[in-house]
């Protein structure tokens, strides 16, 4: 007992203890994404599902969320990132990169 | 096109760096260009076989089957690469004398060449695949069509012109130092895919521990551009890496360094023992 304790204690300093997740969605539709701003609570896990309503596969890409996730046409995947620092965090749409834009706001 | 060009040279850069540091790594082993060689069809019939079968891969294990798949065929690739350093700590000095003797190591080089070769499947499979999905959303868009494909081609050309300019590059290492440079190299490359794996582990929600982001360099090297893309490849460079990330690639290291350590034939006491 006193020894998980202190484990916890430990793993809590240094910053690996684990955080329960919210969820969101964002379609992708004619290459843009429904939302360009999603706000999400700094400090969670965030888990965000993502409807390629196009024909065609995307790519959803941000290295600010640490997240690549290929989306095949006329389906959805699931994407799981933070606990997130406030702040804006940029993906994109890989395969079309001049429309499929977007930012997460964590606060 | 120019968008095309982009995205496609972009997924084969990794691909391409790793097929050129394989090639010099096995500089010497008979062999060798056979089964690189493999190892890029395969990657390319199992890209062809992945992306045929995205949506399916996708919607596995609650929708992380695409983390997992990639946290998987990186982590198979850590171990393969990590074995070879391994095995090359042991009998470098063997393929170095064949080579004296015979101008090639027929011999004794073959084994960790299929470990190589699935690295470079490996390698072209996870790009690959990315490509395929990309390629098929041109096709099925339809438009500009040819000026796009036009695009593709020339960033795969682009990949393999980085294979052989990293491959020249390393030649031109004095064979005595070439295999020090390379195991450096390839140690590298294991713990930044050991890295990667771990964060898809992350994506997936199999590891809920240590996401916490240890510092943020996006603003000097970004991870998007050419330098950080490089960099990301060769030594597993990533602008904001988590306290797991950090900690797995280290720990890659380390691992890799005593293996190769205990793997090194003591020569004084067992002189030209290190057979099979």
């Amino acid at each position: 007992m006193r020894v998980s304790l202190f484990a916890i204690a430990l793993l809590t300093l240094i910053g690996l203890q684990p955080a329960t997740a919210q969820e969101f969605s964002i379609t992708i539709k004619d290459h843009k994404f429904s939302e360009t701003e999603l706000k999400v609570p700094a400090g969670k896990r965030i888990t965000l599902t993502v409807i390629n309503d196009d024909a065609t596969p995307e790519e959803f890409e941000s290295h600010p969320l640490k997240v690549e996730k290929v989306i095949p046409g006329k389906s959805k995947a699931v994407v799981r990132f933070g606990p997130l620092k406030p702040g804006r965090y940029n993906f994109v749409g890989e395969f079309h990169e001049s429309t499929a834009k977007g930012v997460v706001i964590a606060e | 096109m120019l968008g095309a060009l982009i995205v496609v040279f972009r997924e084969v850069i990794e691909a391409g760096l790793i097929v050129g540091i394989v090639l010099a790594a096995t500089r010497g082993v008979a062999g060798r260009g056979l089964f690189v060689m493999a190892g890029v069809v395969a990657g390319l019939i199992g890209a062809s076989i992945v992306a045929l079968f995205a949506s399916a891969i996708a919607d596995m294990f609650e929708g992380a089957g695409q983390e997992l798949f990639n946290a998987g065929v990186l982590a198979l690739a850590v171990v393969m690469l990590t074995w070879h350093n391994v095995w090359m700590s042991r009998h470098g000095r063997e393929i170095a004398a064949e080579m004296r003797g015979l101008g090639a190591a027929v011999s004794s080089g073959q084994r960790t060449l299929t470990a190589l070769a699935i690295v470079v499947g490996v390698a072209v499979l996870r790009e690959g695949a990315e490509v395929v999905l990309f390629l098929y959303g041109i096709v099925a868009a339809g438009t500009n069509t040819a000026d796009l494909l036009l695009g593709c081609v020339i960033g795969l050309a682009g990949g393999a012109a980085l294979s052989a300019l990293t491959y020249a590059g390393l030649v031109s290492i004095p064979s005595r130092y070439i295999f020090s440079v390379t195991s450096v190299m390839i140690a590298l490359l294991a713990a930044g895919m050991a890295a990667q794996a771990v964060q898809f582990a992350d994506n997936a929600g199999l590891i809920t521990i240590g996401s916490t982001v240890v510092w943020d360099t996006s603003h000097i090297v970004p991870e998007s551009g050419l330098f950080g893309k490089l960099l990301h490849t060769l030594i597993g460079y990533t602008e904001r890496p988590s306290m797991l990330q950090l900690c797995v690639y280290l720990a890659t290291l380390a691992v890799t360094a005593i293996l190769m350590r205990l793997a090194r034939p003591q020569m004084a006491q067992r002189p030209a023992a290190a057979k099979g």
